[in-house]
């Protein structure tokens, strides 16, 4: 993987558009808002023909890039987000802080904007946390954690909460899209195919009297 | 004779095909199985179908979750390798700016083409869709009839196994009997919008795709294709034999490892390479094809990627089957002083005539499948059901304000989660912020599956404003002068995609469905952009005569006789169908006809 000294192979394309992107990134930064630093990615993608059948982990391709302290961050909130329950696991308990983490270290465009918003997110809810309770928020009790996440989640956050509450919509996406697309996370929901069978019945009975068809 | 590398080509063909996915499989297939020697010229890499395809593997297996990236345009799964609609040294310019005035040019570069990467609609064109000039007064007359073209659907549709039914509809044809495979029970969302459906009109009945959903018939479809040639018989069997049904497992996009469902390599490269009579030469990037001092095509020169060098494969007949653009590229880029504006070009209509399929989507929420018993609808990796136009009577004049029509594909069902899959289900669930905690996963489950939407793709006939030329300046890689394309909608079809919203809003509305919210004060942003939908045709079109199209009947320029086209650019216009059908329908007749010629002494 690359480092500084070691500048990857880019071409001219993605690194245009590497470029704007970047620039974008720091145009609309309101260091007022959120003052964390959230240097770009260096490293390079999977390429136009990478090996479809492997099984790839986070950091498989590209290194992962949160620090100890906001991988702990982000493993309490993927779990107030995705909690265990009787049926079905936890968020991190699958991996998915992994993912987050995969996510927002990815060397590709599209992914640049949630980097900044995660990494500044990560960070404002930790002081939030400081602020409130006096710890981080990985060391808060689910309650007090909640707390939190609550007043993000409403319809009409407080203008304070405006940008913050942005992160948390967008980190709830890539946790509970995170979490759905693991093989437990699909028991979870209900997804039984990808099973290969000799035969296509089509619907239960109990299924098309759910909807008036039997 | 087999893949190759440059070193090992053949002083002469009798036939260099440029491209392997369906007009050059065609192609190829047909003409060896009749004993011609045939070449294959592929600007994409060899690829494995059986085993480099992902089949199984979940979106937590791949970086992103699978994710559309720069790398691969469709998502990591997608069967697409070093393709897309933007890749690196092989760029393309659009000579407006205005966002509804792009056009997106999708090249898939690898074995196979773009067969490697498709939903497997295999809809015929009917009777009206070659005749829009005499039902509704516009584009061109095409100059074959659906019943020249007829007995070819049928063989294709043999060759490469179709699953549907024949419901009997005006312009949606049915098969001859014996032609079809089973088709699959449908799901839920399908059987629900047969039903609610009927209130608005919508006539949702089985979608005709080249999945087999039962064992090719090898005993018989072999002696029906190739009547009188034992060894074409032969080895076709061998190789529908190898062939095993749907395993109701898996999007068909991912490619079939099991050999179910068609791609080119699956169904016509490899028993074309049984023949011992094809030669396939990967990596090689046509640059021009070359000619004779009488005006004869030679074969093409082309650039091998692995070293950059150029080469020149020597043909008695040259096809071009390398997506309709590409191949008009081709033409384009064959300047001679015979033909100073491009090869075959004395009519000055090469790159003119560009149509796509017109589309725009609408999708919503079904509360009637929330709490839906759980159950596995991966069924045959794609749709079951569609809902073709029947609106004929009313439109016969145009009175809808568009000629043609357009079909209605599904999604629907409890298909495999993916990241984005539960973006908004606060605003379809009701629910005012941000769920999260307990709440999020007892309404995940309430939500899954409750997505039903559908995606149109319409008729589109060509107008002065959708073509291409050569970019004054811009060359790609190799040096190559690369395209520029115009792009214009006219009222025609901005009409057909306001009545596509209005229809499947009422479709959705019919099923109880709550809508997901669509501006459209500018049915120009609702509309997929020209190419998006990846069903680019026209370029090089067939007409009766040459001062007003590129080819005859036959796929066969009229300035150079030995020269064909055997991709989309022959298409005159496009239907409410998928164009993959006919490329292979027209492929094999055109195939049939110069061989002939050649018999004939006439090539």
């Amino acid at each position: 993987m690359s480092t500084p000294d070691d500048l990857p192979r880019m071409d001219r394309r993605k690194a245009l558009q590497w470029m704007l992107s970047a620039t974008a990134t720091m145009a609309v930064r309101d260091p007022s808002l959120f003052a964390a630093d959230a240097p770009p990615v260096k490293a390079q993608g999977y390429g136009p023909d990478p090996v479809m059948v492997k099984v790839y982990k986070p950091g498989d391709v590209w290194p992962l890039t949160l620090t100890e302290s906001q991988r702990r961050t982000t493993g309490a909130l993927c779990d107030v987000i995705m909690p265990a329950d009787e049926t079905s696991p936890s968020a991190s308990s699958l991996g998915v802080p992994d993912f987050i983490d995969e996510w927002i270290s990815s060397p590709y465009p599209a992914q640049a904007g949630d980097r900044r918003l995660i990494l500044e997110g990560l960070q404002w809810i930790d002081q939030e946390a400081t602020t409130r309770f006096g710890k981080a928020f990985a060391d808060l009790t689910l309650e007090q954690q909640t707390a939190i996440c609550t007043d993000l989640a409403v319809a009409k956050p407080q203008a304070a909460h405006k940008k913050a509450a942005g992160f948390f919509k967008r980190f709830r996406d890539l946790t509970a899209g995170g979490y759905y697309t693991t093989p437990e996370g699909m028991k979870a929901i209900g997804y039984v195919g990808n099973m290969p069978s000799g035969s296509f019945e089509g619907p239960p009975v109990e299924a098309l009297r759910h909807v008036g068809l039997a | 004779m087999p893949i190759i590398t440059a070193d090992k080509l053949q002083d002469s063909y009798d036939v260099v095909i440029v491209g392997s996915g369906a007009g050059g499989g065609q192609t190829a297939y047909t003409l060896t199985m009749e004993g011609l020697k045939v070449l294959i010229l592929e600007a994409g890499r060899s690829f494995d179908v059986q085993s480099e395809v992902a089949m199984l593997q979940l979106p937590s297996h791949a970086p992103l979750r699978g994710e559309k990236t720069p790398d691969k345009q469709y998502g990591f799964h997608d069967c697409s390798i070093n393709s897309g609609w933007d890749i690196p040294g092989e760029p393309y310019t659009n000579a407006n700016k205005e966002p509804e005035n792009q056009f997106r040019w999708w090249r898939q570069r690898m074995m196979g083409g773009r067969t490697n990467h498709w939903g497997r609609i295999t809809l015929r064109n009917g009777p009206y869709d070659f005749k829009p000039r005499t039902r509704f007064d516009l584009g061109f007359d095409w100059p074959i009839s659906y019943d020249d073209i007829a007995p070819y659907y049928d063989r294709v549709e043999m060759l490469i196994g179709v699953f549907g039914t024949n419901e009997g509809l005006e312009n949606s044809p049915d098969s001859s009997p014996g032609v079809l495979q089973p088709a699959p029970k449908l799901r839920v969302g399908e059987l629900y919008a047969q039903k609610h459906g009927k209130k608005v009109g919508a006539h949702v009945t089985s979608i005709h795709r080249a999945v087999l959903t039962q064992p090719q018939d090898a005993s018989t479809l072999p002696g029906k294709l190739h009547p009188g040639n034992a060894k074409a018989q032969s080895i076709l069997a061998d190789s529908m034999r190898t062939r095993s049904p749907c395993f109701w497992a898996t999007d068909c996009h991912r490619g079939c490892a099991i050999r179910a469902n068609y791609d080119s390599q699956t169904v016509h490269l490899r028993p074309a390479l049984a023949t011992g009579n094809l030669d396939i030469l990967p990596n090689a990037m046509a640059r021009e094809v070359t000619l004779d001092k009488q005006g004869k095509a030679t074969g093409i020169t082309f650039i091998n990627k692995k070293d950059g060098s150029e080469g020149h494969a020597m043909g008695r007949a040259v096809v071009l089957a390398a997506s309709s653009q590409e191949s008009v590229r081709l033409l384009l880029n064959s300047k001679s002083a015979a033909f100073p504006q491009g090869l075959a070009n004395s009519s000055g209509k090469v790159g003119k005539y560009i149509t796509d399929s017109v589309s725009s989507s609408l999708s919503g929420h079904i509360p009637a499948f929330e709490g839906m018993p759980i159950h596995n609808e991966d069924g045959a990796g794609g749709p079951h059901a569609y809902v073709p136009w029947t609106r004929h009577a009313e439109n016969a004049k145009g009175e809808f304000g568009f000629p043609g029509g357009y079909h209605l594909e599904f999604t629907t069902g409890r298909q495999m989660p993916s990241l984005t899959m539960l973006n908004g289900i606060e605003s379809k669930l009701g629910h005012e912020g941000v769920l999260f905690g307990a709440k999020l996963k007892e309404e995940a489950r309430r939500f899954y599956g409750c997505h039903l939407g559908f995606g149109a793709q319409g008729t589109m006939l060509p107008n002065d404003g959708s073509f291409c030329e050569l970019d004054p300046e811009l060359k790609d890689q190799w040096g190559i002068p690369v395209l520029r394309f115009h792009w214009k909608w006219t009222d025609f079809e901005l009409n057909q995609a306001r009545h596509q919203q209005q229809h499947i809003r009422e479709l959705l509305e019919a099923m109880g469905g709550k809508v997901s919210a669509k501006s459209t004060t500018d049915v120009s942003k609702l509309l997929k952009k020209g190419g998006e939908v990846i069903h680019e045709v026209g370029g090089a079109i067939m007409g009766a005569d040459r001062e007003s199209s590129v080819t005859n009947q036959w796929s066969q320029t009229w300035d150079v006789k030995n020269l064909f086209m055997a991709d989309g650019a022959p298409f005159a216009s496009t239907a409410d169908k998928n164009p993959t059908l006919t490329i292979m329908a027209l492929a094999w007749r055109m195939a049939d006809h110069l061989m002939d010629e050649m018999k004939k002494g006439n090539i």
